[in-house]
């Protein structure tokens, strides 16, 4: 077997603030350039670790992949996953390190790259199949292919602004697609589109990699990198944390706690005046075992946490969360007195540290991500403090009703109902 | 594997990507790959820029016309350049023509690299194909203006000669030197997005400093050769030595030549020096 991509101790260091403060200007860097001495100076004094302003988003990181192999590529947000890709895929360089890549790499960072809203389809699948690396006479000789894939061939001369988001994606991905590079990179485009279209995507990938090219795979999606992949990799933190068979790496990324992820702390800074005498101290998921963690299971029990403290008595004090998708549907929004027992013992609250906490039984919510919001009010008299997207995460449906099939399910709620088949 | 497979499939290249420091080259191999990409981008530029105008192509006919006739008015009728029998609107368009070219490709050419952003965050391919194709897709209107220029020489019965093959080359030497200057807007605006405040004042300015109104004939001596220094007042007059057989190249296109040469160089190994930052720093 030969080896695809080698990568040997790749890292990469960014500047912070280089990202974000996109529009650094002259005198900026005039005032930086006239102080650069005076920081050489202490760079020399202080033993040299890191430089403060920057991060690794990569540290060290080594590996192999066969040629023909699926490897997966999972981790946290934030976890150096798209700084891999993007270093696999030359758009950036390491800092350190190497990479050695035996053939064409293919990168689908995202779909429909360059695709001109003014252009036809037509006139798109030539350009962005140029951008994607084809050739003009493989996109000739594939063109009608691409056409029935995508299924907009009534369109094919419309321009794309003029298509609805669904056929622009499946557009977009019928000339991805039929990219065909020895290697393949792709990250998370298939959480984009209706489930059909996701489901039609899963296949192709599944074909791609029957075809005995390499590909990079990464995704939020277990049950995807599951059913695509052997071997996963798993990112912590700019480091490879593990290599392994991909339910095994599946289950140390799920289980793995990380005290950064699945918790909002409120810093007194943060909090309006008009809140007191409440004041939020954190909110926190955790899940059947008890860890805080951003990523759940939808087979296992969780729970919402809410801690605060009140520093002078409050009477009809309710505190709760709203429950919605990220794509700001409501899911549900529930109170700690909700209960009538509660709410009788609990119709002041005095001077004190609290934690009302909610579980959610197993087998509720679908594969997704959802965003919690809080709210602590007296009911017709006065909202003492309300955040509306405090804190992300996710829910796996890895073992779920279902999940037999790899293709993702409509819907908010993913509950175990009770079938039965009589003949 | 058999025999024949053996044959079919070519072994892939090996490829690394390491660290780069310093200067590097400019590995032109790589450019040449992507050729068909470049073609796509000018290709893109060019549809793009007419599709949702309702007057479309006739734009490209209408402003050097409007340009050719207040330049006429202003500098001709009213401030009398038109003294010694000069043609003054042919001498205008042939300064205007190219002029227009080089204000286009320089202004579009500096904005490239952030207008393309999208592209140099999600995909590699040589950067430079994106600066060289926002100043190709120029030439479509200055094959436009080239023919209204034309249609000028036959109204004003001006013979057609050979010399105007000399407007090839010429057209070539706009086309470097306003990637020459593009190269370096380009790359700098990546970092400093002043850059795109700066350069409708610097095409403005560069006009006035250029003999686009007037001719350089109004220079004299060695005054001429620090004229030269500006590396569009030789070409310009080249233009008009073809189109219009006025005063031949002389020191002054030489010094300009000297200077594109010397700017078109050092943009190329900056930009290349830049270029693997630019995704990071966009």
């Amino acid at each position: 077997m030969t080896t695809s991509i080698r990568v040997e101790h790749l890292s990469k260091r960014y500047r912070i603030g280089l990202a974000p403060r996109r529009y650094q200007t002259l005198s900026e860097n005039i005032t930086h350039f006239l102080q650069a001495p005076l920081r050489t100076i202490r760079w020399i004094q202080t033993p040299h670790q890191d430089a403060e302003d920057t991060i690794w988003a990569l540290r060290d990181v080594s590996f192999d992949v066969r040629e023909g192999q699926v490897l997966g590529i999972i981790g946290r947000n934030g976890a150096g996953k798209s700084t891999l890709l993007k270093i696999l895929s030359r758009i950036t360089e390491p800092t350190e390190g190497s990479v050695q890549v035996r053939g064409r790499v293919g990168s689908l960072l995202e779909v429909g790259t360059g695709f001109h809203p003014e252009l036809t389809g037509r006139e798109n699948i030539y350009l962005n199949g140029a951008i994607l690396g084809m050739k003009r006479n493989e996109i000739d000789s594939k063109f009608d292919e691409i056409v029935d894939f995508s299924e907009v061939k009534q369109f094919i001369d419309t321009p794309v602004k003029r298509y609805s988001s669904g056929m622009y994606l499946r557009l977009a991905f019928a000339v991805a697609a039929h990219l065909e590079p020895e290697i393949l990179v792709v990250d998370e485009v298939l959480a984009v589109g209706d489930a059909e279209f996701q489901k039609k995507c899963l296949g192709k990938m599944g074909d791609v990699a029957q075809q005995g090219r390499t590909v990079l795979f990464v995704s939020h999606n277990m049950s995807a990198i599951l059913r695509l992949t052997q071997e996963c990799l798993v990112i912590e933190k700019g480091k490879l944390a593990l290599r392994a068979a991909s339910s095994e790496a599946v289950d140390f990324y799920l289980s793995a706690g990380n005290t950064n992820a699945g918790e909002r702390v409120w810093d007194e800074s943060e909090i309006p005046l008009s809140a007191a005498p409440f004041r939020p101290l954190a909110l926190r998921l955790r899940d059947s075992r008890g860890q805080v963690h951003d990523t759940l299971r939808s087979t296992e029990t969780f729970s919402i946490e809410i801690e605060y403290s009140v520093s002078a008595p409050v009477t009809g004090l309710r505190i709760g969360f709203y429950l919605n998708t990220a794509r700001g549907e409501a899911v549900l929004t529930s109170f700690d007195t909700d209960d009538p027992f509660l709410y009788e013992t609990h119709t002041s609250r005095p001077t004190g540290h609290y934690i009302s906490r909610c579980t959610l039984p197993a087998d509720t919510l679908n594969a997704g991500r959802y965003s919690l919001g809080i709210n602590a009010s007296s009911f017709a008299i006065r909202r003492y403090f309300e955040e509306e997207q405090a804190l992300d995460f996710n829910v796996d449906a890895a073992g779920a009703p279902g999940t037999q099939w790899p293709e993702p399910r409509q819907g908010v709620v993913r509950p175990r109902l009770q079938w039965e088949i009589t003949g | 594997m058999t025999r024949s497979a053996a044959l079919v499939k070519t072994e892939p290249a090996l490829l690394t990507f390491r660290p780069s420091r310093g200067w590097t080259a400019l590995n032109l191999v790589d450019l040449w790959t992507y050729r068909e990409l470049l073609y796509f981008l000018v290709w893109r530029d060019i549809k793009v820029r007419y599709k949702q105008a309702v007057l479309g192509v006739a734009w490209a006919v209408l402003m050097p016309v409007v340009n050719i006739v207040i330049f006429s008015f202003v500098f001709g009728y009213l401030f009398h350049q038109n003294q010694g029998g000069v043609n003054y609107p042919l001498l205008s368009a042939a300064g205007l023509l190219p002029w227009g070219l080089f204000a286009g490709a320089l202004g579009r050419c500096s904005g490239s690299l952030v207008g393309n952003t999208n592209l140099i965050t999600k995909v590699y391919f040589p950067r430079l194909i994106i600066p060289i194709a926002s100043v190709l897709s120029g030439l479509v209107d200055f094959g436009i203006s080239f023919l209204i220029v034309l249609a000028l020489m036959l109204f004003y019965r001006f013979p057609l000669t050979w010399n105007m093959l000399w407007l090839l080359p010429l057209t070539l030497l706009v086309v470097i030197t306003a990637l020459a200057v593009g190269l370096w807007l380009s790359a700098l605006n990546v970092l400093y997005r002043d850059v795109g405040y700066i350069v409708p004042f610097l095409i403005t300015t560069w006009m006035y400093v250029s003999p686009v109104a007037y001719s350089a004939g109004l220079i004299t001596g060695r005054t001429r050769i620090v004229y030269g220094l500006n590396p569009m007042a030789g070409v310009i007059e080249g233009f008009r030595w073809a189109i219009m057989g006025s005063n031949p190249p002389d020191v002054l296109f030489l010094v300009s030549i000297i200077m594109v040469t010397v700017l078109f160089i050092s943009g190329l190994f900056y930009f290349r020096r830049m270029e693997r930052t630019f995704a990071d720093t966009i």
